[in-house]
Order: structure tokens, then C-alpha cells, then sequence
């Protein structure tokens, strides 16, 4: 039996002393491969895992709450915190939500710059978790090649919007900046680079490695219908044979003009998965490399124009008094959306964002859920770990993605 | 006289208010689409109101029929995820809480939300047998407004510590935390006899105080410029760090092809 003091305070009635051959084990919060504060109690038999139990919490910041509590501009940057390793998708997921319940659109080339950002943050973020599972399967070299190409692609995003990891560098309405010189001409040398890369170092190097084979194939299984029914999207979905992608399907911003592909997996396990990722970022590519000339032809406007909801251009505010007393009236008050409920589903590189704005008409928010992709493939950990071997838990909590600012949020 | 703050509804409000502003309304727009048209057909008289809002189909039914307009939804209309559910705090306005279950056709592309709305203290079916992505979500719903959630195979709260009070979604608990929460460390890792020393957590990343000089300017104790502060205390030297600048403006700017 335990002992609770003061200093160390029951943590769960967890029965340490069994009567049964099974052993507890407690995976984290600080597991280097939990990936984020992941709290994974593990009860195994000999080396069989029997039971997990994913806890959560860890990094709970509140920020359905803070939405209450933040006019619907003042809480764009909040969403960087989400899905950290791609915070433009989550930027993107809000201000997609808050222009749907305006009913406003954003100009042409906010839509070109915003598309581009989101396929270059879905690159960064598959480069990432290609460089983390590698590590958490052992292999390392990968890990460092793989954050030299992300280095290049945050640097893309340090010139667009001067930063590199919390971006806001999407608005309600629009975009705040233009493209600065030269970035279309170092985009297509990084698509080059990505492209040359995925081919000639990751997936020569993985690809057919025995070791990885061995490590990857076969662990993780998810049938189609449980990934459904777990709430799996994103490549955990089309990793199971699932042709959904919410670009495709439902689509948003210039996707419905672009031609790319879905890659599906009918293997459902962590070898398809990965192979998944890797062409999800050759699309990416062809999708970055298609949007490129698309730039040029645009006019200059970056934000929507609803003076009711947006301001408008710094111009316009210092030489126009109407637009500064407008300007000024959403700085200090903020917008005021109609009343009304929106849900709004996006294709983050994890899977699902969606964001849920219920709005009564005021300022504030008067709620706002975020449907995180993460928080249900962290669900699903208590199905697909039962059954597998202790030394594949890393391997499975690699190949789900999980980021634990949106899980937690 | 001083300004009335409504107890029921803590959260941010609008500094400004125009008694005669008439917020506008999003467009509801009749059944129209053929897919929605037979969802609400198969749903029957279960379906209280049925309207399409911004693209999607949403159904307003009793609360008991929870389960039977989810399994119909699931095994008659193809709706085989459910992507989110959660609820909105109308205790304010109505003593009622909102909830919404945000379903996915995956083979027709199209998205319904079933609300509901439950009284105070009233519970709810679970629908972790239709699905089990309501596993944790309904947790969450649980940790976060406090709404039992009957048959449900481990309702426990989720992203909240276990011995949390309180339920820090709803509009009556205010941004910063209650009273409970500003102890909770100090009683966990100190216990209570220590309140007195340590003092409670301050949640609020603006809060100045006023007396303390060290991290936040005189406020309220502003002087003539020149005006010797020092008080009797004499002056330290400041000692400052011993590295030096690294000059990182370099003439070149960076291009991602010469960075090889």
C-alpha cells in the first residue's frame, strides 16, 4: 500500500503489490519519447502490455477559456500554442472560423500566401515528425537531416513573418504582410531541396532499412473502423485506408483549384503511415511549386474589406479619418460577429482542426472549442497499445503525431 | 453608486455597450439539400428543429433521445465519426447547459451537429458505445462543466488535476481561478499551516503591485526627476554579464543556396 505524505500525494489508486502476475508501470510525464507531458500508466504482462491508460493535463493552459475571455483578435496569437510544430494551421483554423460567421473572404493573394504557408507548415511539420520517430525508433542520423531541412523551411517562415515557431502570420480577413523579395525564389529552392532530399536521403535511408521494416511493420495496427470510431483523421485515418482529406472533400482556400493527389495506406500500421507522410510532403511540394506562379497574377490587396469587422490598410488609416475612427473602434472594442454557430473543419498536418465558435453577438467568443486532432489519436493510445510489446509503446506513440499544446490545450 | 457585476457570468465583457444595437443573426436557411432532407426524414419526429447553418445540418433534439438519434445518424445515414462534442454554458440565460455532437459522414463529405440541451444537474447518456471518440471527449466535458455523463466506462476528470474544485469552463468561474486554486500548490506541496508564508498563487500575469519596487516601477510613488530614492540604502554596482556580442548582422544576408 502507499503511503501519501505531503510531498509525495497519491497520484491514482494504483495497486503496486498484485496478486496477479501483471506489473503497473508509469511512462512519463517527462519521457523523453512521450513527445510533450504524456502520463502513460502501462500495466504489463511479462512484456505484453495488458492495459494502458493515457493521462493527460499536463500542459492544460486554458485556452478554451482565455477565448471567453479575449476578443477574437486578441486571441489569434493564443493559437500558435496549440499544435506548436505548425502554428500557421492553427492560425489558419481560427481565421477560417471567425470568416465564416463574418461571411467574409480573403483577397486573392492573402488566399495564394496563406495556401503556401500551410502546405510549407505541413512540410515542416512532417519533416518533424519523420525526424522524432526516426529517433524514437533509434535511428538518429535521420533525425539530424531531417531538422536541417526544417531549419530551412523555418527560415522561410522567419523572412515571411520574422518568426519561427509561434507565426501568427495569418489574420482574420487576410494576411498582415506581403511576401518579402526573393522568398518565392527561395521557396522554390527549398521545394527543390525538400523533393531531392525525401528521395535521395530519408527514403533512401529508411525506406527499405531492415531495421525499420522490422520496427515499423506491423506495429500499430487500426482497422478503418475503429480508426473512425476512435475519432482518427489526418494520415492516422488514411494510414488505416480512408480517403478523407478534408482539402479534397470539404475544400477551403485555393485547394479546389490545385492538383494534387491523396495518398491512402490500406497496410494500417506505422510503416504505412510513414510511407503516407512521405508522399503527403511530395504533395505538398507540387502543391507549393503549382501556387508559385499563381503569386504574380494577384492584386496587391492583402486583407478583406469589411470595415465592419476589419480595419482597414495602414494607408488608409493614417490619411483617411473614417477608416482611423473605424480602425480605432476594433482596437478598442473589438469586432462584433453576428449571432450564430459555426464548426469548421481544416486539414492540419496532424489530422482535423476544427474550431467551434459559438458567438452571441458580442466581442468575446461565447464559447470556442477546438476540436484537436491530437487529443483523440492521445484517446486512441488506450486501444492500439493493448496487445503490443513494451518495446513498441515508443514506435506507437510516435507514428499517432500527438502534440501535446493541442492535446492539453 | 458602484457598477452591478452579475455573479452568473464572470467572463470578459464588452467596455462598451449600445443599448440599441441589434446584433445580426447568421442565416438559417431551410432543409434543402438532398443528403440533409433524408437525414431529417429518417430521424422523424425525434428531430425537434432541423436547420442548415453555414453549410452544415443541425438538429435540435430531447436530451433522452440522445442515443437513439446518434445510432440512427450512425447506422441509417452513414455518419461514422463523431468528430467533437462538448457543451456551451447557457446557465445564465436559460439554467441550462447546451451540447453538441459533431458528427462526420465520411462518404458523402458532409457534417451534421445534434443539440441538445440538459437542465442543471441533469445527466446524460454516454455514446461511447456508438463511439468511442466520446470517450474522452465526454470526459472533457465532464472535467470542464461538471455534467455527469451516465454509463460512461470511466468518467474521471481529464486535463484537471483529480482532487481539482470547480469546473473551470463554466461562466461563474472566473479567468484567473477561484480561491481554491490560488491555494491548491501551497496546500499540496506545503500544506496549509504555510498559507500565511507563502501566500496565494497570483494567477494574473498583469497584476502590479504597487509596494513592490524591485520588479515594477514607483507606481503611485512617482517623484520630480532628479529626486534622490535611495532611501539610506547605498547603491550596488550592477555586474553584468561577461560574454561578448557576437555580431550576427553579418554582411550577407542569408539565401538558402549558399547555407549548404
Amino acid at each position: 500500500m502507499q503511503v501519501a505524505n505531503k510531498l509525495s500525494p497519491f497520484f491514482e489508486n494504483l495497486n503496486f503489490e498484485r496478486d496477479d502476475n501483471t506489473m503497473v508501470i508509469n511512462f512519463g510525464p517527462q519521457h523523453p519519447s512521450a513527445h510533450g507531458q504524456l502520463r502513460l500508466v502501462l500495466e504489463l504482462d511479462g512484456e505484453q502490455v495488458v492495459k494502458a491508460y493515457p493521462d493527460i493535463g499536463y500542459l492544460h493552459r486554458g485556452i478554451e477559456k482565455m477565448a471567453e475571455n479575449m476578443t477574437y483578435n486578441e486571441f489569434l496569437p493564443t493559437t500558435d500554442r496549440l499544435d506548436y510544430i505548425a502554428s500557421t494551421s492553427n492560425n489558419y483554423a481560427y481565421a477560417l472560423a471567425v470568416e465564416k460567421l463574418l461571411g467574409i473572404e480573403a483577397p486573392r493573394r492573402a488566399q495564394v500566401i496563406r495556401t503556401m504557408l500551410l502546405e510549407l507548415n505541413r512540410v515542416i511539420s512532417h519533416l518533424f515528425f519523420i525526424a522524432t520517430h526516426a529517433l524514437d525508433v533509434g535511428a538518429m542520423s535521420v533525425f539530424l537531416y531531417a531538422f536541417r531541412e526544417r531549419e530551412f523551411g523555418m527560415d522561410l517562415m522567419e523572412d515571411y513573418c520574422g518568426a519561427r515557431l509561434t507565426h501568427s502570420a495569418v489574420r482574420i480577413g487576410g494576411v498582415p504582410l506581403d511576401l518579402p523579395a526573393n522568398w518565392l525564389e527561395n521557396l522554390a529552392t527549398f521545394c527543390d531541396k525538400v523533393e531531392y532530399e525525401l528521395e535521395h536521403t530519408y527514403e533512401a535511408l529508411l525506406t527499405e532499412n531492415r531495421i525499420w521494416k522490422m520496427r515499423l511493420e506491423d506495429v500499430g495496427v487500426i482497422s478503418a473502423e475503429d480508426a473512425l470510431n476512435w475519432g482518427c483523421t489526418g494520415p492516422m485515418l488514411r494510414g488505416s485506408g480512408v480517403k478523407y482529406d478534408i482539402r479534397k472533400e470539404e475544400p477551403y482556400e485555393l485547394y479546389a483549384e490545385l492538383d494534387f493527389d491523396v495518398p491512402v495506406s490500406d497496410r494500417c500500421d506505422s510503416y504505412g503511415r510513414y510511407r503516407l507522410y512521405m508522399e503527403e510532403m511530395k504533395q505538398s511540394v507540387r502543391i507549393m511549386r503549382q501556387l508559385i506562379p499563381m503569386y504574380g497574377q494577384t492584386e496587391p490587396q492583402l486583407m478583406a474589406h469589411a470595415p465592419k469587422y476589419i480595419s482597414a490598410t495602414k494607408e488608409d488609416i493614417m490619411t483617411q479619418n473614417y477608416a482611423l475612427m473605424q480602425h480605432f473602434v476594433l482596437v478598442t472594442q473589438g469586432m462584433r460577429p453576428p449571432k450564430g454557430e459555426v464548426y469548421v473543419p481544416t486539414e492540419s498536418p496532424k489530422g482535423e482542426l476544427g474550431f467551434y465558435i459559438k458567438s452571441e453577438g458580442e466581442p468575446y467568443a461565447y464559447r470556442l472549442k477546438c476540436r484537436a486532432p491530437s487529443f483523440f489519436h492521445t484517446g486512441l493510445l488506450q486501444k492500439l497499445l493493448v496487445g503490443t510489446y513494451i518495446a513498441d509503446v515508443v514506435t506507437i506513440i510516435g507514428t499517432t503525431n500527438i502534440v501535446f499544446g493541442e492535446v492539453d490545450r | 453608486m458602484r457598477k452591478y457585476v452579475p455573479k452568473d457570468n464572470v467572463q470578459g465583457k464588452s467596455y462598451y455597450t449600445d443599448r440599441f444595437w441589434v446584433a445580426p443573426r447568421v442565416p438559417r436557411e431551410e432543409v434543402s439539400d438532398a443528403h440533409f432532407t433524408g437525414v431529417v426524414a429518417t430521424l422523424g419526429a425525434l428531430a425537434k428543429e432541423a436547420h442548415v447553418e453555414l453549410g452544415q445540418l443541425i438538429v435540435h433534439i430531447d436530451a433522452r433521445d440522445n442515443i437513439a438519434v446518434i445510432k440512427a445518424l450512425k447506422e441509417v445515414c452513414g455518419y461514422t465519426q463523431c468528430s467533437e462534442q462538448s457543451a456551451v454554458d447557457y446557465l445564465a440565460k436559460d439554467g441550462e447547459f447546451e451540447l453538441f455532437y459533431q458528427l462526420l459522414n465520411v462518404n458523402e463529405a458532409k457534417r451534421t451537429r445534434v443539440v441538445c440541451r440538459i437542465k442543471k444537474g441533469e445527466a446524460i447518456e454516454s455514446i461511447v458505445p456508438l463511439f468511442n471518440s466520446a470517450n474522452f471527449a465526454e470526459r472533457e466535458m465532464f472535467d470542464m462543466f461538471g455534467i455527469k455523463v451516465n454509463n460512461h466506462p470511466f468518467l474521471k476528470r481529464i486535463l484537471m488535476p483529480d482532487d481539482w474544485e470547480g469546473h473551470p469552463l463554466l461562466k461563474t468561474y472566473p479567468l484567473h481561478g477561484d480561491e481554491f486554486a490560488s491555494w491548491y500548490e501551497v496546500d499540496k506541496i506545503f500544506g496549509k499551516e504555510y498559507r500565511d508564508i507563502i501566500g496565494p498563487e497570483n494567477r494574473d500575469p498583469a497584476k502590479v503591485d504597487r509596494h513592490d519596487t524591485k520588479r515594477f516601477a514607483r507606481i503611485g510613488y512617482e517623484v520630480p526627476f532628479g529626486t534622490d530614492i535611495s532611501e539610506g540604502e547605498t547603491q550596488k554596482e550592477i555586474e553584468y554579464s561577461e560574454t561578448l556580442l557576437v555580431n550576427y548582422n553579418k554582411k550577407e544576408s542569408k539565401t538558402l543556396d549558399k547555407r549548404r
